[in-house]
């Protein structure tokens, strides 16, 4: 019997036992991109900076990232001192009270942060994140393919051309397909494309009464044109197809056009990645009946939760990984065309940069020319380019999402996509209160 | 053709059938193990490589990148914590329902199993909250707690299947020289099962080990297992099937060869009274 109780009790006590994070010690929460790993590797020289500062990070894939800190943020867990999160999440946290608001020395040089990144993380002109690294959508195209079909490429395509772009490209004999898009359900994946695609072609998520917009003939429209140019010339499989897939399939030589983030550039140019590196260009977005909110803006940017009670070195250390420094210490490192882009004026305005990074000018351009407050044709009351800044948006974008999926998989047709997304999205609207 | 003949056929079928299967089975961990010797580029090229020069640039950056050792221990110290906790309730409840089942044995017993019919995300947001209020978030101890009971209703299916074999006798016998129950359990019953509970211990030890929800919404940078460490490797934007490929065999190495010495045991574990 006493065996017994000794059992138990070591068990109970094992299983009590806390691991409280001690003073000093950040947990940081962040998703497994490149620029991410590479900032991880530098933790040391943060830490021998700043002595008395240890760094665990805890690194998730982004489903489970955004799904962890939110239930952290929401239920104040305290298991982050620092959360890597996107443009969307940003002002609506922020709102809530849920974020501290970043507020930085003249050191830092708050000026240098592109205006459009610091729009899209603030709220009420506070600032809730920091952006890390940022990203806008273009095309990244095989120009060999195109120099053969005879054909160029202008700096801001229509629709219509790269519908003959990728006519003249496809090679399906040979594996060779005209354009690779996102077609796999989710809103960070085919709603982020086609939610431009659709700005473009002059169609919007909500009316000014905040009544979904889909039923639109502009998204008919859209859709139509996004599912007849995959079916022609894309890849097969399209409609499980996301940014990895097809990062695949271009660095291995199977598409002629893709448009995507514009991080994209930095693999799609890298030789030890790509096979076909030496052989792309850049062009913006395309355009249909406007050039609004035809390419996307997003930011990964590092934010402090409301419950930590390590704020000031929290602050500490996104201050020392979002600033200039940090990008001089990388290109240091690991060279200029390795920097995390997006994010800072002087990045671009850097020479050296500019001669590694052949996408530079292309990437900038797409960043600045991207106004989440002024994204649609017609007047709109959301903020936000591929995503209405809104907390019912990431069910509606999901739902909506699996719907588009459907009807590029040839499911169901187009115009029984958009009834059914059209009737997700005014439900979930009506049970939020907007009317 | 004579019978003997049809039925050397018979067997030939069946012996190649099952080859089919366990081959089927096994590709997708013989396609892991090859991924994870391929470069980056190598490991998404249409059509798939199967010839090409190996490397190991995959498992060192998953050396330089993450503490594999503190992510093994934790499974370790979780599997063998929740299988005994686990044991530790089961093996009484399972002596209780074998030797003194009533007339609602087996509805109990099937509505103990219907909990593993319930989704685990279902639960999710209680159990957060709950570890939270606890202080257990990021510990071993939230996984022990919640691999024992998970595994609870499986193991004290296999237990009670166990212990029903026992005669009745043997320990009738006992209580008649004065045995007091815990001395029944522990002197007479565990003993006579002993085989039974080291494999189902053994079976549960593997469920643990590849527990992955909870691993993965519970824990942070203290108490996170291999499955945890695995899903890390996955990424939205970049190429990283090579990496995952060779963090993945490296989750799944130890369990492997621990399957593989325990092969018998287990195999009785799972099968057992499957052929009354």
């Amino acid at each position: 019997m006493t065996n017994l109780r000794t059992t138990a009790l070591g068990l109970t006590l094992g299983v009590a036992g806390l691991s409280a994070a001690s003073a000093g010690e950040l947990t940081i929460a962040t998703v497994n991109n490149g620029h991410m790993i590479e900032m991880q590797k530098f933790t040391s020289v943060f830490e021998e900076a700043n002595p008395g500062i240890t760094v665990n990070w805890v690194t998730l894939d982004e489903g489970t990232l955004r799904s962890r800190v939110t239930t952290d943020v929401t239920t104040k867990g305290g298991q982050f001192d620092i959360m890597t999160i996107g443009m969307y999440e940003a002002p609506i946290w922020g709102e809530r009270g849920w974020l501290q608001a970043l507020e930085f020395g003249e050191d830092y040089d708050v000026d240098d942060v592109l205006p459009a990144m610091r729009n899209g993380l603030s709220h009420d002109g506070n600032l809730y994140a920091a952006p890390f690294y940022g990203e806008s959508s273009m095309i990244m195209y095989r120009k060999d393919l195109l120099d053969a079909a005879g054909m160029d490429m202008p700096d801001n395509p229509s629709w219509g051309h790269i519908q003959d772009a990728a006519a003249a490209m496809t090679d399906k004999d040979n594996g060779v397909y005209g354009i690779c898009l996102r077609g796999k359900p989710g809103w960070g994946d085919n709603m982020a494309f086609l939610s431009t695609m659709a700005n473009s072609f002059g169609a919007q998520w909500f009316n000014e009464d905040w009544t979904p917009a889909l039923d639109s003939p502009a998204w008919n429209h859209a859709v139509n044109f996004y599912v007849d140019l995959l079916t022609n010339y894309g890849p097969p499989g399209s409609s499980g197809n996301s940014f990895n897939e097809i990062l695949a399939l271009i660095n291995a030589g199977k598409c002629g056009m893709w448009i995507d983030a514009t991080i994209a550039a930095s693999f799609v140019s890298d030789p030890s990645q790509s096979e076909v590196s030496d052989v792309i260009a850049f062009a913006q977005a395309p355009q249909a009946v406007t050039t609004r909110g035809s390419n996307w803006l997003w930011a990964w940017s590092l934010a402090i939760p409301a419950g930590t009670k390590q704020a000031d070195d929290a602050q500490k250390f996104i201050e020392w990984a979002t600033s200039k420094e940090y990008i001089e210490l990388v290109a240091e490192t690991n060279g200029w065309s390795a920097v995390p882009t997006g994010t800072r004026q002087s990045t671009y305005d850097n020479p050296n940069f500019q001669e590694a990074a052949v996408f530079a000018e292309a990437e900038l351009k797409a960043i600045l020319s991207a106004d989440p407050e002024n994204s649609t044709l017609n007047p709109s009351p959301y903020v936000g380019v591929q995503f209405a800044a809104i907390p019912e948006f990431q069910a509606i974008g999901t739902a909506v999402g699996q719907q588009m999926s459907a009807a590029l998989a040839g499911d169901i047709s187009v115009e029984e996509a958009l009834e059914a997304s059209q009737k997700a999205a005014d439900r979930e609207m009506k049970k939020a209160g907007y009317y | 053709m004579t019978d003997k003949q049809i039925s050397d056929i018979k067997n030939r079928i069946a012996v190649i059938a099952a080859w089919i299967v366990a081959c089927l089975f096994f590709f997708p961990i013989f396609w892991m193990v090859l991924t994870s010797f391929k470069t980056e580029l190598q490991a998404i090229s249409v059509p798939p490589k199967l010839f090409f020069k190996p490397t190991l640039e995959n498992f060192a950056l998953i050396q330089e990148r993450t503490d594999y050792t503190k992510f093994a221990w934790n499974s370790i110290v979780t599997s063998v914590g929740g299988t005994g906790l686990a044991l530790i309730i089961a093996i009484p409840a399972a002596y209780a329902m074998a030797f003194n089942s009533g007339r609602w044995t087996k509805d109990i017993l099937m509505w103990m199993l219907s909990t593993k019919m319930l989704p685990a995300v279902g639960v999710l947001m209680p159990i957060y909250l709950l570890s939270q209020k606890f202080g257990l978030l990021d510990t071993k101890g939230v996984l022990v707690i919640i691999y024992a009971l998970i595994n609870l209703p499986i193991i004290m299916l296999i237990l009670f299947n166990y212990f029903r074999e026992i005669p009745k006798e043997i320990l009738e016998a006992s209580r008649m020289d004065g045995t007091s129950t815990f001395n029944e359990i522990t002197q007479i019953v565990m003993p006579l099962a002993w085989g039974g509970i080291a494999s189902t211990a053994l079976l549960s030890i593997v469920l643990c080990w590849n527990e992955a929800f909870w691993s993965i919404n519970l824990t942070a940078s203290d108490a996170g297992t291999l499955p945890a460490l695995v899903a890390s490797f996955s990424s939205p934007e970049g190429l990283f099937w090579a990496k995952l490929s060779a963090v993945s065999t490296l989750a799944c190495a130890p369990i492997v060869v621990f399957g593989w010495l325990c092969q018998k045991q287990l195999v009785q574990g799972l099968t057992f009274g499957a052929v009354k």
